[in-house]
């Protein structure tokens, strides 16, 4: 029925693409390469331009500049019903009027297959729901409905999958499963997924490539290892999970590593690390990487002495302790309760310890709070 | 106890003034229609004055000498429908889909109508149809009509009245099913391979049927039994079944036979709407 070509395959490559509405600017001249058969995310806050880009690519939009190709061929301007994409929508956007198999059915009678019952009640088998086939969605719960969405759009075997925050509405419990279950699906079929969620947790746990965006463009790319333990900026640091950044200079060189000043106390960290340009940085270390120890007791690896445990948080499988350094800056450590040592009490002097490895520079004028504002799980997920 | 016995009574007492006030004004009068339906002349009497009785012979009077009047009267109100539909449909789609910010000032327009009187929008026909109006001259001048026909007086202008009376209520349900479709549902047709054709075939018309049905009675059936566009816009070729019982009751004070006309237009609006129900199929609107 439709021209889609679904010989149409390879890299997903967008070029210098801006999409800029009567009064702003969604996305800013963003290029990415999504290489074929990957699980790619693409994560940010609500307004990041993220669900623009995943619309542009759809077809529901087209870019005001810019370029799009599958492949070799240039799908910039092709109608949605054109190109070899299809979508599992945020909100599932299922047909109420028709049943779950004609829901299933509908991308490949519109391609003029007349044989559709063994593709539909393949793809029901593997959402595990062959016997919801008769029912309307109405019918269905959230997580099933979810399935559906994804059963509707991977039955038509396109170039690209694409989600749009496919899990917002659903529980934290069964979201958790269903991220397992994406990601098996994908490996099982084999086709590319790029999803959009402003969840990092969501987008670590399934991505093979996650983009961070922020206000229309992307701060970095890479595996979810990279981005969490190597951060490139602030606003990367703290939206992905929590960093403590704290002010510092660089002194000089110890071989390959730094040595850095933090408020007189000195430490060292692998200068293929920092991402400073001069030597006024802020050093990044995340609270899991802190060890807690009083005074006077023998630890390793950097050390920054004179805290004060200000806060202790009990959250069984680690405790959490804010501690007070003398510069008056709070910093957050997470111990893991696995060694049968009584968690410290408020008020203890302790030195703050972790291997110099872990630590990350970045940019000493950066805003240390970027990306912090940001409480994922309470955003409403419109753009 | 007392609690759960005032619950219990709760919803009957929110019945009650509807109920009566239903009762007095429409089960009654209803009643009393159907008494005088079959009532006969008083032998000797003056005009106007009847007894009752049980002549079910005054339905098939009525219906045999008024079957023309009858078949012009659906004819005409179907032909509204149509027109109404095929007028209101994209109007209500742009409202919904297509407006913007203007969605509200655009129903407002859609309901302004109301605001004059019924009667005087009819009349208001006459002159935009007349000899002087800005419809007559344009279509002379480009050869549509001839020199010698009028619009006036004619079964064109009663259709067109009786789609210009009620083509507020064709909209407006059908705006009401249309905003209720998720567009993400349209995006996801697209997304399936459907182009815009089909995805209105498949998705958007099938979602906004309880609007159509809902819509088309809601035009057909007052339009079945009016008398006004008739009256005004018609000449005595044109006589719909309400202009009978209209002339029935007021002129000729033939009041069973208005009663039995009355009753067999009902009758007959059901019979053709419980069709029409049963072939569009929109288990939820009844």
């Amino acid at each position: 029925m439709a021209d889609v070509s679904t010989a149409t395959r390879g890299d997903l490559r967008l070029t210098r693409i801006t999409k800029t509405y009567a009064d702003f600017s969604a996305v800013n001249d963003l290029s990415l390469t999504i290489p074929e058969g990957s699980f790619f995310a693409l994560l940010g806050p609500s307004g990041c331009g993220k669900t623009t880009t995943l619309r542009m690519i759809a077809g529901l939009e087209e870019p005001t500049v810019g370029s799009i190709h599958l492949g070799t061929t240039d799908i910039t301007t092709k109608r949605p019903y054109q190109r070899p994409i299809n979508t599992v929508f945020q909100n599932y956007a299922l047909f109420p009027h028709l049943t779950i198999f004609e829901n299933i059915a509908f991308g490949l009678r519109r391609r003029g297959i007349k044989d559709v019952d063994a593709d539909v009640n393949k793809v029901l088998e593997l959402v595990e729901l062959p016997h919801l086939a008769q029912r309307k969605p109405t019918s269905l719960s959230g997580g099933q409905q979810q399935r559906i969405a994804l059963a509707r759009a991977i039955v038509n075997r396109p170039a690209l999958l694409l989600l749009d925050e496919p899990l917002g509405a659903l529980d934290l419990k069964l979201r958790r499963q269903m991220q397992i279950e994406l990601k098996w699906i994908q490996r099982e079929v084999g086709l590319t997924f790029v999803h959009v969620t402003h969840d990092q947790e969501e987008a670590m746990t399934m991505a093979d490539t996650i983009a961070v965006m922020n206000e229309g463009e992307i701060e970095q790319m890479g595996t979810p290892a990279d981005l969490y333990d190597n951060p490139k900026t602030a606003f990367v640091a703290n939206f992905l999970g929590q960093s403590n950044l704290i002010k510092g200079r660089i002194e000089g060189n110890d071989g390959d590593n730094l040595v850095v000043d933090l408020f007189g106390q000195k430490i060292s960290m692998p200068k293929n690390r920092s991402h400073a340009v001069d030597s006024s940085i802020y050093a990044g270390i995340r609270p899991e990487k802190f060890r807690i120890s009083l005074l006077g007791t023998p630890t390793r690896g950097n050390i920054l002495t004179g805290g004060r445990i200000e806060e202790v948080s009990y959250i069984g499988v680690s405790t959490q302790y804010q501690v007070i350094m003398p510069w008056g800056q709070e910093l957050m450590v997470f111990e893991q309760n696995d060694d049968g040592v009584p968690p410290f009490d408020k008020g203890d002097e302790v030195m703050i310890s972790w291997e110099p490895n872990f630590t990350f520079a970045l940019r000493g004028d950066e805003d240390a709070e970027a990306g912090t504002e940001v409480a994922p799980d309470d955003l409403d997920e419109d753009e | 106890m007392s609690s759960t016995l005032s619950k219990i009574k709760l919803p009957y007492l929110l019945l009650l003034p509807g109920f009566l006030f239903l009762f007095t004004f429409f089960i009654l009068p209803i009643v009393n229609l159907a008494q005088t339906s079959t009532q006969t002349p008083i032998a000797g009497g003056d005009t106007g004055q009847y007894e009752q009785s049980l002549r079910f012979a005054n339905y098939l009077n009525a219906f045999t000498e008024n079957k023309e009047q009858f078949g012009r009267s659906f004819l005409y109100a179907i032909s509204a429908t149509i027109l109404a539909l095929a007028i209101a449909y994209p109007l209500a789609y742009a409202i919904a889909f297509k407006a913007g910010k203007y969605k509200n000032l655009l129903l407002v327009l859609v309901i302004a109508p109301f605001f004059t009187s019924f009667l005087l929008r009819t009349v208001a026909w006459k002159q935009i149809l007349g000899e002087e109006g800005f419809v007559v001259p344009p279509l002379r001048t480009l050869g549509i009509i001839g020199d010698s026909t009028t619009l006036t007086s004619t079964s064109f202008a009663v259709i067109m009245g009786l789609t210009y009376n009620f083509l507020p209520f064709m909209t407006l349900p059908l705006y009401a099913s249309l905003e209720r479709i998720d567009p993400r549902t349209m995006e996801a047709s697209g997304d399936l391979y459907a182009n815009g054709l089909t995805t209105f075939r498949k998705v958007t018309l099938p979602l906004s049927m309880p609007g159509v049905v809902a819509g088309t009675l809601l035009t057909f059936i007052p339009a079945a039994g009016d008398y006004v566009n008739a009256a005004i816009l018609g000449n005595p070729n044109t006589k719909m079944i309400g202009n009978v019982i209209e002339s029935r009751y007021f002129k000729i004070v033939d009041y069973p036979t208005a009663a039995a006309l009355s009753f067999t237009l009902m009758a007959a609006i059901l019979i053709l709407v419980t069709l029409y129900i049963r072939k569009a199929g929109t288990e939820e609107l009844v």
